[in-house]
């Protein structure tokens, strides 16, 4: 299954990829409009300090620790992608303790879990973040 | 300094309607120009630090910034130019040499762009290059061969060593230290793939290339840095720099903080010392000279690689060509006017040295007209912007062309002409780690492959449009050629007719 | 001939046997028995149902089609009343025997009823377990309602929580001077018992309630508490009754790393078990979620004649109360680390690896500590300092993180 994976050679900590996936997420057409003067919570997170930048996201691993601890039933696997049924979740946070990455938040209202669903709800094809890397160092693909 | 002599060149316009202060302009300029303001969630610019290299308007997701040039002006002058003004300026303050990067960019005649070219029309029709096969690849090296034969009557095998490239095209000599680690595994990799070369310039090979070697010409400076017995066998041809079309006379200086750690290594110098290439080679004063050096790099790699010799494109270049073509070289490539630099003093920069289609005619003509055209290839470089640029030069009797520039625009270069100053922003004319990592090499390769490519398509279209399936056919065909808006003596030079003869 | 499962139980150990089972055996027959009536649900949800932050039909811990597409035999409302290990079978309730090959005890824990005196003079009283307890508590409830909530831990807490804006006043006893004294250190529950005052809780604590006579609670200090409606909140018991007699028994039902139990065939999952702590090397009932999903999920696979190990239960808590989150994992011993300002409070436990931690307020990517807790990661190979003040990725090597992120993981 293609996932995504950064390459932290690569990444310039430029942040764009957490502004792309904010975006992504909106479902607006307009960047500039979905994003003004708001505190973006993106799915997708740089880390940076002591000249390393790297961004991570949902690993969508094969044996999801954060589908299995749900208590409400409202993280799933299908087809190899993690996804959260927000209507579901009552924001219990359980994923966000048990995701090994920190790849789960909060969404921005704070009432369920959010976190990469590979872009699958919003944009055929690439994910948006890897889209928007413009040092190709998010990628989209298959690995071992 | 309380007065302040040199205004800013650029003002930075953003849409405020559109800036979601993301910061990415901020993040991603070396010079600091761009600053959030947390109170009020804004971004501001400082444009006096601007060099206009557009990183920044590349990256704004949103579309929100601007650079435009300052309409802040001095009293109109013809004379004293806003430009001569403020070199005056600075020079006044800083008492030095003013340093320029890249090509001539002055307003002197591109005389490629006075040049129109042929198509066929009912006879000699032309040619479709999707259906007919079409022939890019050449052969650079010494072609004057007797026919010999072995006592069986069959035809020996005299040819002297050659490159062969897919399309008359390769990368001219760019340092390992003027440019970046990631900007010369680009080329590296690009040339591999495409079937062509790129030059190491006077910085060596780093370690890491040697397996590209087969499509690496290594040069011999000057300065003789990075140059050992490896390193020129691990080369498909040897190139002797004489001179620079961008600093003709005028040697080169690599400033020490550009010489961490592997450039060092590279060029066999210590870290941080300024790599200082002399105006001349020492051991060279005339053609004989340059004969022995060229017979010793040819002997050194047992005559199993090609040897060239590279100058500026100066007043005499005809005459100096022919020398260099009775020296032994096998190719000779000549560097107009524009061509670029990493950093030149700009007086030279724009003022030395003649353009490249009038050197490069003058050149092919005078070797045909004493009959040793075919001893050697000519390469021509100095400011091919695209193809219909490589079809003329090649038309006006080069073999082939060096890029330069043109590749390091599709890294990413946006000509801010700011290489000297070592913070370039698209990673390529810089050592600083946190900026060299911008140029992904597989990006950056793929891009040239992709240029290239473009490029060799046109060629294939051009060509055809002529009814010529073969580039060596257009090879000094400058009846393909004619001129616009040319005087006599230029049409002259040129070796071609004015349009409408 | 397919294998036949039979799982006592319907919450989250057994949906985990039924889809470990259907990893490895497609076929074989899973026969699910439940007390009760209702498809599979959330049962930590029931509070967020008092609440109205869940519904009935959200609260289902697993689609409508969970036991079609799984091929489940269902039997609701039915009691499984004995097991007969040699004869591989099981009573139920309604006098049906069925066989099984594998069987998966997956019965949980019931609330714990602490005998008071009085106590059955009291009309309006609740525990707060299952989706029934909820509904009945929820209809007792109203805005008059005075409501007193024997037990400052996790459930008396939760159901506090559930029905804050339904009932007129909430009043919470427990004999522990502080709140969650079973998750918290008493500066961490200081923090949540002043939120929830806050929110108009009111704890009486360090006081047991001696007797009730129908409204009027009086509590050791002699203090009377008058109420409307009372809930016995102070703990659970795991339901280990049907596995008497069948083998070895503490607590809970002892199972290994496979989940199993000490009787052939016979596993077990979730709360009725003591499993091991690998946080504090000692076997504990953990009466969690996560583990329960987990250790069904394990059983299932091994039911099924795969090879699975669980070895990754320990303590872990993720609750809110009243917008305030409180994140604990794994066990409180070694030297300590804390932070408290504006985000809120943290505190590490350490040695040679994390061993614990408790977070409150701020529980941003709080998943990596506890990972560093689960695969016993020692520090000495990471930035501890600066994980300490933000758990981060970035506090690992290169080379650890290339493993981390470069491939398929986990």
């Amino acid at each position: 299954m293609k996932r995504v994976y950064v390459n932290e050679q690569w990444c310039l900590g430029c942040h764009l990829c957490e502004y792309y996936c904010a975006f992504a997420n909106t479902g607006e057409k307009n960047m500039a409009r979905a994003l003004k003067d708001i505190k973006i919570q993106p799915r997708i997170r740089v880390e940076e300090g002591n000249d390393v930048s790297f961004a991570v996201s949902c690993r969508h691993c094969r044996e999801p620790l954060c589908v299995k601890a749900c208590i409400s039933g409202a993280l799933q696997m299908m087809d190899g992608v993690i996804t959260i049924d927000q209507d579901k979740c009552i924001g219990c946070c359980t994923c966000i303790l048990s995701c090994p990455f920190g790849s789960v938040a909060l969404s921005p209202d704070g009432h369920a879990a959010q976190k990469c669903e590979l872009c699958v709800q919003t944009a055929a094809g690439t994910p948006r973040c890897v889209d928007g890397c413009p040092n190709n160092a998010i990628v989209f693909e298959e690995r071992g | 300094m309380a007065i302040r002599y040199i205004y800013a060149e650029y003002e930075i316009t953003r849409n405020y309607d559109r800036c979601i202060a993301c910061r990415v302009c901020e993040r991603q300029c070396a010079n600091e120009v761009h600053e959030y303001l947390p109170e009020a969630h804004k971004m501001v610019a400082d444009e006096a630090k601007c060099v206009n290299c557009h990183r920044c308007v590349s990256l704004c997701p949103t579309h929100a910034l601007k650079i435009v040039k300052s309409d802040n002006t001095y009293k109109a002058n013809s004379n004293w130019s806003q430009k001569n003004m403020n070199e005056l300026y600075r020079q006044a303050e800083a008492g030095g040499v003013l340093l320029s990067s890249m090509g001539n960019p002055e307003n002197f005649p591109i005389y490629f762009d006075k040049i129109l070219l042929n198509a066929s029309q009912v006879t000699n029709p032309s040619i479709d290059p999707l259906r007919e096969p079409m022939e890019t690849r050449v052969f650079l090296g010494s072609k004057s061969v007797e026919i010999e034969r072995d006592e069986n009557g069959q035809i020996k095998d005299n040819l002297k060593p050659h490159l062969k490239l897919n399309l008359p095209v390769m990368f001219s000599a760019m340092s390992y230290g003027s440019i970046s680690y990631n900007a010369h595994e680009s080329l590296a990799r690009a040339s591999q793939e495409l079937g062509t070369y790129y030059n190491t310039g006077e910085g060596g090979l780093h370690a890491d290339f040697y397996p590209y070697g087969g499509n690496t010409i290594v040069q011999v400076a000057s300065g003789r840095f990075g140059v050992h017995q490896p390193y020129l066998e691990a080369a498909a041809a040897v190139e002797i720099k004489i001179g620079q079309g961008a600093k003709p006379g005028i040697g080169g200086h690599l400033p020490g903080k550009k010489i961490v750690d592997d450039v060092a290594r590279t060029r066999m110098i210590p870290v941080g010392s300024d790599a200082i290439s002399p105006a001349p080679h020492h051991d060279i004063y005339s053609i004989e000279d340059l004969s022995q050096l060229v017979y010793s790099l040819k002997e050194a790699t047992r005559n199993t690689k090609p040897v060239i010799v590279k100058i500026a494109a100066v007043h005499n270049v005809a005459a100096i060509a022919s020398g260099i073509a009775r020296s032994g070289a096998d190719i000779i490539a000549i560097d107009g006017f524009r061509g670029g630099t990493g950093a030149a003093p700009t007086r030279i920069r724009d003022n030395v040295g003649i353009p490249i289609e009038l050197a490069l005619a003058g050149v092919d003509q005078r070797l045909r007209d004493e009959g040793i055209r075919d001893q050697v290839s000519i390469v021509a470089g100095g400011s091919i912007r695209n193809s219909t640029d490589v079809v003329k030069a090649v038309a006006l009797g080069a073999d082939c062309v060096y890029i330069g520039t043109a590749a390091l625009l599709a890294l990413g270069c946006h000509l801010c002409r700011s290489c000297h100053e070592g913070k370039c922003n698209w990673g390529i004319a810089t050592q600083v780690p946190e900026l060299i990592k911008r140029l992904n090499p597989d990006v950056g390769y793929k891009r040239l492959v992709n240029l290239l490519t473009a490029w060799r398509h046109e060629i294939e279209e051009i060509m055809g449009g002529m009814g010529i399936n073969s580039i060596e056919s257009l090879k000094g065909n400058r009846l393909m050629l004619r001129g616009v808006g040319l005087n006599e003596k230029e049409l002259e030079i040129l070796g071609i007719k004015h349009a409408g003869e | 001939m397919d294998v036949q499962y039979v799982i006592i139980g319907n919450s989250a150990a057994a949906i985990g046997a039924v889809e470990g089972i259907r990893r490895t055996d497609a076929r074989g027959k899973i026969i699910i028995i439940s007390d009760e009536p209702y498809h599979t649900y959330a049962r930590p949800l029931i509070s967020y149902l008092l609440l109205g932050k869940t519904t009935e039909e959200k609260m289902k811990y697993r689609g409508d089609d969970f036991y079609e597409r799984n091929h489940c035999q269902v039997y609701l409302s039915v009691r499984a009343t004995a097991i007969d290990a040699r004869e591989k079978t099981v009573s139920l309730s309604d006098g049906r025997i069925i066989s099984y090959d594998k069987l998966l005890i997956a019965t949980g824990s019931s609330p714990f009823v602490l005998p008071i005196p009085g106590a059955d003079t009291v009309e309006e009283k609740f525990t707060f377990m299952t989706l029934a307890d909820a509904k009945k508590l929820g209809e007792a409830v109203n805005q008059e309602s005075r409501v007193l909530i024997l037990g400052a831990g996790l459930i008396g807490l939760k159901c506090a929580e559930g029905i804050l804006c339904r009932a007129g006043q909430i009043t919470v006893v427990d004999l522990a001077p502080t709140v969650l004294s079973s998750i918290l250190d008493p500066e961490g529950a200081r923090m949540v018992q002043e939120h929830l005052e806050h929110n108009g809780l009111k704890f009486i604590l360090s006081q047991a309630i001696k007797s009730i006579d129908h409204n009027t609670a009086t509590l050791n200090s002699g203090e009377k508490v008058e109420f409307d409606i009372f809930v016995m909140a102070v703990g659970v018991r795991p339901n280990i009754q049907l596995f008497e007699g069948l083998g070895e028994l503490g607590r809970g039902i002892p199972v290994n790393e496979k989940s199993e139990t000490s009787c052939a065939d016979i596993y077990a999952a979730g709360d009725c078990t003591e499993s091991f702590d690998i946080s504090s090397g000692q076997r504990k009932i953990l009466a969690i979620l996560p583990n329960a999903y987990m250790q069904g999920e394990c059983a299932g696979v091994n039911m099924a004649g795969g090879a699975a190990k669980f070895t990754q239960a320990m303590p872990m808590n993720a609750i809110g109360f009243c917008g305030l989150h409180v994140m604990t994992a794994g066990t409180y011993s070694g030297e300590s680390y804390i932070v408290q300002d504006e985000n809120g409070y943290k505190k590490l436990f350490y040695g040679d690896t994390l061993n614990g931690y408790i977070l409150i307020g701020k529980i941003d990517q709080a998943g990596i500590y506890t990972n560093l807790i689960r695969d016993k990661a020692p520090l000495d190979t990471l930035d501890f300092a600066l994980i300490c003040q933000q758990p981060g990725l970035i506090a690992f090597t290169r080379e650890q993180r290339t493993e981390m992120l470069g491939g398929v993981s986990r």
